[in-house]
């Protein structure tokens, strides 16, 4: 029969089908080799830091201020100085964001004026964050007078991460059941008794979680800061609206970019200390996510 | 609230609070237009002492030393460079990584995977430009780059590459998941092996994503500042060559802001140029990777 010669001359099967399934697990091995090489870059960055800074990170370290000597440099200043810096900017972020959440997805009604505040807000989050601390000096520093100080730093911070802050908890809002809503409004809730007693509460862990890591995320940032006028030298701890505030980003870049052994090894020790600020940062985040949720349930 | 307020009185509060929650929602528009403004007026001063003509085309940027010369042409190159290297690392290991967690990962692998990436995502930039310091820039000098002076785009463009590798992993995993399973099953049912499911079925469907979150990682790329600063040096050169010490726009503007120089000064207002060309470009970068997105959205749905 000519159709069976026909399938006779075709090309084999079987040998294409080994190339195939060859070229299958090279692609397979390149994918596991990228997410390894990723882990070792990580693993890498985290064993040289430790290695070179974890033997100056003692008491001394922790309670003293910067010297001309790395042997008797701290971080104190820098420590507080972020530590003041995270609890400021939440204390602006935080109303401001949930507030500006609540109202784009409780409130806005599909208009122009609504789509063009959910559409600026995405724009804002890929602002870069030097540009944030060009227009911190120009409105805080300089229009508003609040010269080179810790709040005028915070304020800027707090834009930067106002947007991360909405999105997350309009998130963490769009996942409340509209049965609880409904459930309020049949009680004769008005809007805003809906959105404090039913709404809110139930996206209490979202938006904790959220504004927590964001936080977070404004603790490690320094080129922003830099602009606005932390400095790089603070032996005493400065009021809010003193000048002269120093943070730990900007205390790592200042013995960072001396170039000298002895300082790179503190400068090391000090991105332990941040790196363990920003740890304990997401721990508590989980924890909050955890116990706020334990009661929820629908 | 009790029965005992009054309607009126009600209806009173409920629309102040209404008003109280819409000036909070304005906050960003207000700091959009602020920002626009500041850099608009600041550019504007600029241009009244340097022409846009020369600033846009000129190939020599000296800001510090005399003669001064403000062609912002070699800091967009090297921050271009320093881009394309980044994505040079981040395209190929944050795609593969994605197709890992999305193809072949088991849920159990993911979970702990993902967690390691966002870990890699949080950690400040500074550190980075720390690691690129200590670590990338010796281990190149010793190795493969025997002539590598201290500061380098090369060694900036890894670091900056490894900070936007997350951007690109999480992301294209994202367009993959969503592509439906039912694709997938009608490729295999073909007979296609699960790496060609991938390469002609998944990957194709997730293009827009793929390359909105390139784009997007592209934009952080550009708009990356201290990992720069530390690792590719502050030398405004025109070069195409990565071993090179460069300056970028953004280490422009830090260099600037830590000086003593007077806020009064072209040099300052320089800065305000600077910033504002960074600003157009990474939007014009955002707003073309919010469009593929948008794009890819209406396929599914």
């Amino acid at each position: 029969m000519s159709g069976l010669a026909r399938a006779a001359e075709a090309p084999r099967f079987e040998p294409a089908l080994m190339q195939r399934r060859l070229s299958g697990t090279l692609f397979y091995g390149a994918c596991l080799a990228a997410i390894g090489l990723t882990l070792l870059a990580i693993l890498l960055l985290l064993y040289d830091i430790f290695t070179r800074g974890l033997s100056h990170l003692d008491v001394d370290f922790l309670t003293g201020v910067p010297s001309r000597f790395p042997d008797r440099a701290g971080v104190l200043p820098a420590l507080v100085g972020s530590l003041q810096l995270g609890i400021l900017l939440a204390a602006i972020a935080f109303p401001v964001g949930v507030a500006a959440a609540v109202y784009l997805e409780e409130y806005a009604r599909q208009s122009r004026l609504n789509q063009l505040l959910r559409t600026n807000i995405a724009n804002l989050a890929g602002v870069p964050s030097i540009v944030y601390g060009i227009f911190g000096l120009a409105l805080f520093v300089r229009a508003l007078g609040l010269g080179y100080t810790l709040i005028a730093a915070a304020l800027t911070l707090a834009l930067l991460i106002l947007p991360v802050v909405i999105i997350s908890t309009m998130e963490a809002i769009r996942a409340v059941p509209p049965s609880q809503r409904e459930a309020a409004y049949a009680l004769g809730a008005t809007r805003w008794q809906v959105v404090s007693g039913a709404v809110l509460p139930a996206a209490a862990p979202g938006i904790m979680t959220g504004t927590i890591l964001a936080m977070a995320r404004a603790i490690g940032e320094t080129a922003p800061l830099i602009l606005v006028g932390a400095v790089t030298f603070v032996t005493y701890l400065p009021g809010p609206f003193e000048g002269g505030y120093t943070v730990l980003p900007i205390q790592v870049y200042s013995w960072a970019a001396r170039f000298q052994p002895a300082f790179q090894e503190i400068s090391a020790t000090a991105i332990i200390v941040l790196l363990a600020l920003l740890v304990v940062l997401n721990v508590l985040a989980l924890v909050v996510r955890v116990r706020l949720s334990r009661h929820l349930q629908w | 609230m009790t029965g005992a307020v009054v309607p009126g009185a009600r209806r009173w509060r409920e629309r102040a609070i209404e008003a109280v929650l819409f000036l909070s929602a304005s906050v960003g528009v207000v700091t959009t237009v602020g920002i626009i403004v500041v850099l608009a007026f600041e550019t504007f001063e600029f241009f009244v002492q340097v022409s846009p003509l020369e600033y846009l085309t000129g190939t020599v940027w000296s800001a510090s030393i005399r003669p001064y010369a403000f062609g912002v042409i070699p800091l967009v190159v090297s921050t271009l460079m320093i881009a394309i290297i980044a994505l040079a690392i981040a395209v190929p290991l944050g795609l593969l990584a994605a197709v890992y967690l999305a193809e072949y990962a088991s849920a159990r692998t993911r979970d702990l995977l993902k967690p390691i990436l966002e870990l890699l995502a949080g950690i400040p930039t500074i550190v980075l430009g720390f690691f690129a310091i200590t670590v990338v820039s010796p281990l190149l000098k010793s190795t493969i780059l025997p002539s590598l002076g201290p500061f380098s785009a090369l060694a900036a463009g890894i670091v900056v590459g490894l900070l936007v590798l997350p951007v690109i992993a999480s992301l294209s995993e994202d367009a993959m998941r969503a592509v439906p399973r039912a694709l997938r099953e009608g490729s295999l049912a073909l007979g296609a092996t699960s790496f060609e499911t991938i390469r002609k079925v998944v990957l194709p469907a997730a293009l827009s994503g793929v390359m909105a979150s390139i784009i997007l990682a592209m934009s952080r790329a550009v708009g990356e500042t201290m990992a720069v600063v530390l690792a590719a040096g502050t030398n405004p050169t025109l070069t195409l060559d990565p071993r090179d010490s460069v300056q970028t726009m953004t280490a422009f503007i830090v260099q600037i802001s830590l000086g003593d120089t007077p806020q009064q000064s072209i040099q300052f207002k320089a800065l305000f140029a600077v910033g504002a060309t960074l600003f157009l470009m990474t939007l014009g970068l955002n707003l073309l990777s919010d469009w593929l997105v948008r794009r890819f959205r209406n396929v599914y749905e």
